[in-house]
């Protein structure tokens, strides 16, 4: 295979006039910009139409991707993303539009976020919603930034955000970001909250906690209502990491278990692209009394009139340019109204009943890393194969060999030689089950030849990446200067 | 002479009268796998027994570094930063992460020997 970049193939003089050709006349950059403003041109390859075809094309056919292959990758929901959704959010009328376009030329785009936030209230029970942040992580920032104001306003002293020794990393990366001190709190040997650790860290300087339900090992937090409970009685608040909401739609709310702010990732759970292949969207949700910091602008409605309202009393201002990534969110409209309330309360049964599939036909072969049943996504503890030389990168690669994405390694950190693998409702039956025979064949291949696990993956053009010389010294973009 | 005491969240001490240089042990550098970034506090700064005083990055995960003594920091591992590959290579030597001026000599006491420590991780190794 050619392993060239793009701008080691360029072929001097080599074009093509494969760019459209506006509609409209275009003015010279001189023209419009002052002259400090303009650089020289850049140093682009040059290639034939025909040859960035191939160069595309050709790494497209390394890619794995859901549309190719079984994807059980935890706590990410990478589940199918239907063709529809791509069609429908391709229209002339949403792909032409500009957010420079008055209010009045929006108006269908408005209605349509108005109308997605009306569904989103009534999933999650959250009071309003803004669809400005565009990944998850943002979307937690966003929150937790409400979150801080909300106490300033307040004039509430807080200084600690508390999060469980599950969480996601960017629970305490956000809490950081935010200025607060995070405090970790040790799971109970099931790995559900400790009550009364939790009881012990939480007091009148708590600003938050943030959790994550069902928590990343795919159990539901069954003592989410004394745990809300804690924190509210000490003036905190409770914020919600939407990872895992797959589980829970039609069956409870984030608002019946106590939340205060929200995100959703409507790349995971709503089936928009996710990953690399986004553009993702971190859609934020607040109840009644946290309304009122939400970023600027939100979609109102007066006299059948969508508008900008820019009018939040004490919003935290924008956290992105324009509206966040629109045709995301009608990805997720054309999902929910598909789907309607009966059809979503069926994909969460359905993702919960497939991750607990697998669990009980490899339960006997893997050891399951807790009593408590599981949710959407089983997390295995691959000790006993790692006492036998086989850690759980082994598995995930050879995984790769019979045609399928690794699932999430080495995560909850709180599992020893954790493999995470939530199949989502999408997969049928007959894949679970090749799965879960190559899950079996690879432990008995432990006993036969261990070395093919230890060199695995053999199936694929790059091996295995040297990950400790890419983490110390990144290689990160190419340099125009190496000519 | 010094003596080398350890934590239950796998960091030692080699303390030295007043002062104590503190790192990881090997088996904490065994499960993390290989370490690629690790952040110290600076001279200077105060650590607090068991409270977070860096961060330490291997292929797997970034994981906290608790102190096992409180102190003042009076010198840090400069070579270290730029070669993180010494906490697998030598954990207890080259790798060693920061020196401190012990506060509170009591605190010794929480620490296990080397033997204790050995049954402790023997024990959550299962």
């Amino acid at each position: 295979m050619d392993n060239r970049l793009i701008f080691e193939k360029s072929d001097e003089g080599r074009k093509s006039n494969y760019v459209k050709k506006p509609a409209i006349e275009l003015k010279e950059p001189g023209q419009i910009l002052p002259a400090n403003l303009l650089r020289e041109a850049l140093p682009l390859p040059s290639l034939g139409e025909l040859e960035v075809v191939r160069h595309y094309t050709n790494l497209s056919k390394l890619n794995f991707s859901l549309d190719t292959n079984f994807y059980p990758l935890g706590s990410c929901t990478m589940k199918y993303n239907p063709k529809i959704n791509e069609e429908l959010s391709s229209l002339e009328g949403f792909l032409n539009i500009h957010p420079f376009q008055s209010e009045a030329c929006l108006s269908g785009a408005l209605e349509l976020i108005y109308n997605l936030e009306a569904l989103l209230s009534e999933i999650t029970g959250m009071k309003r919603f803004s669809f400005q942040a565009s990944s998850g992580a943002q979307g937690e920032l966003t929150g937790m930034l409400m979150i801080r104001k909300y106490h300033k306003v307040m004039k509430n002293k807080k200084r600690k955000v508390i999060v469980p020794d599950s969480s996601h990393g960017t629970n305490p990366a956000t809490s950081s970001m935010c200025g607060y001190e995070t405090v970790v709190v040790e799971s109970n040997p099931d790995g559900l909250i400790d009550l009364d650790k939790l009881s012990k860290v939480v007091d009148g300087e708590t600003a938050a906690i943030m959790l994550t339900n069902p928590n990343t090992l795919g159990l539901f937090e069954e003592n989410i209502l004394e745990v809300a409970d804690i924190i509210h009685k000490n003036g905190g608040l409770l914020y919600y990491d939407g990872a895992n909401f797959n589980a829970l739609l039609g069956i409870t709310t984030p608002r019946l278990m106590g939340f205060d702010v929200i995100h959703l990732n409507l790349h995971k759970t709503f089936s928009t692209p996710h990953g690399c292949g986004g553009p993702g969207a971190g859609a934020v949700g607040v109840v009644d009394r946290l309304t009122d910091f939400l970023p600027a602008p939100v979609i109102d409605k007066k006299k059948d009139k969508f508008y900008f309202n820019y009018k939040i009393k004490h919003s935290i201002g924008k956290v992105r340019a324009f509206y966040g990534n629109f045709s995301v969110l009608v990805r997720a409209y054309v999902y929910l109204l598909r789907l309607g309330r009966e059809g979503l309360l069926r994909v969460s049964q359905n993702a919960v009943l497939n991750a607990n599939y697998i669990r009980e036909k490899l339960k006997n072969d893997y050891n399951v890393a807790s009593n408590k049943p599981s949710m959407h996504e089983v997390v295995f503890s691959c000790t006993r194969q790692k006492e036998k030389g086989v850690p759980a990168l082994d598995i995930a690669k050879r995984l790769i060999d019979y045609g399928m994405h690794p699932p999430t390694m080495y995560f909850p950190l709180i599992v020893k030689e954790a493999l995470m693998v939530e199949p989502t409702e999408t997969e049928s039956r007959k894949t679970l089950d090749y799965f879960i025979d190559c899950m079996l064949k690879i432990n008995r291949e432990i006993e036969q030849n261990a070395q093919t696990l230890h060199d695995a993956p053999h199936t694929t053009p790059v091996k295995r990446v040297d990950e400790v010389r890419a983490a110390r010294n990144p290689d990160l973009r190419w340099r125009f200067s190496a000519k | 002479m010094s003596i080398l005491k350890f934590s239950k969240t796998h960091e030692w001490a080699k303390i030295d009268n007043n002062t104590a240089v503190i790192g990881i042990s090997d088996y904490a550098q065994h499960s993390l796998g290989d370490i690629v970034f690790i952040e110290v506090p600076k001279v200077k700064d105060k650590v607090k027994a068991g409270s977070q005083f860096g961060t330490i990055e291997s292929t797997k995960a970034a994981s906290e570094l608790y102190s096992p003594l409180s102190g003042e920091v009076i010198e840090i591992n400069k070579d270290l930063i730029n070669n993180p590959q010494w906490v697998n290579e030598s954990p207890l030597e080259r790798g060693w992460m920061i020196k401190i001026k012990i506060e509170n000599n009591s605190e010794v006491n929480n620490l296990l020997d080397e033997a204790a420590y050995k049954d402790f991780v023997a024990k959550e190794s299962h």
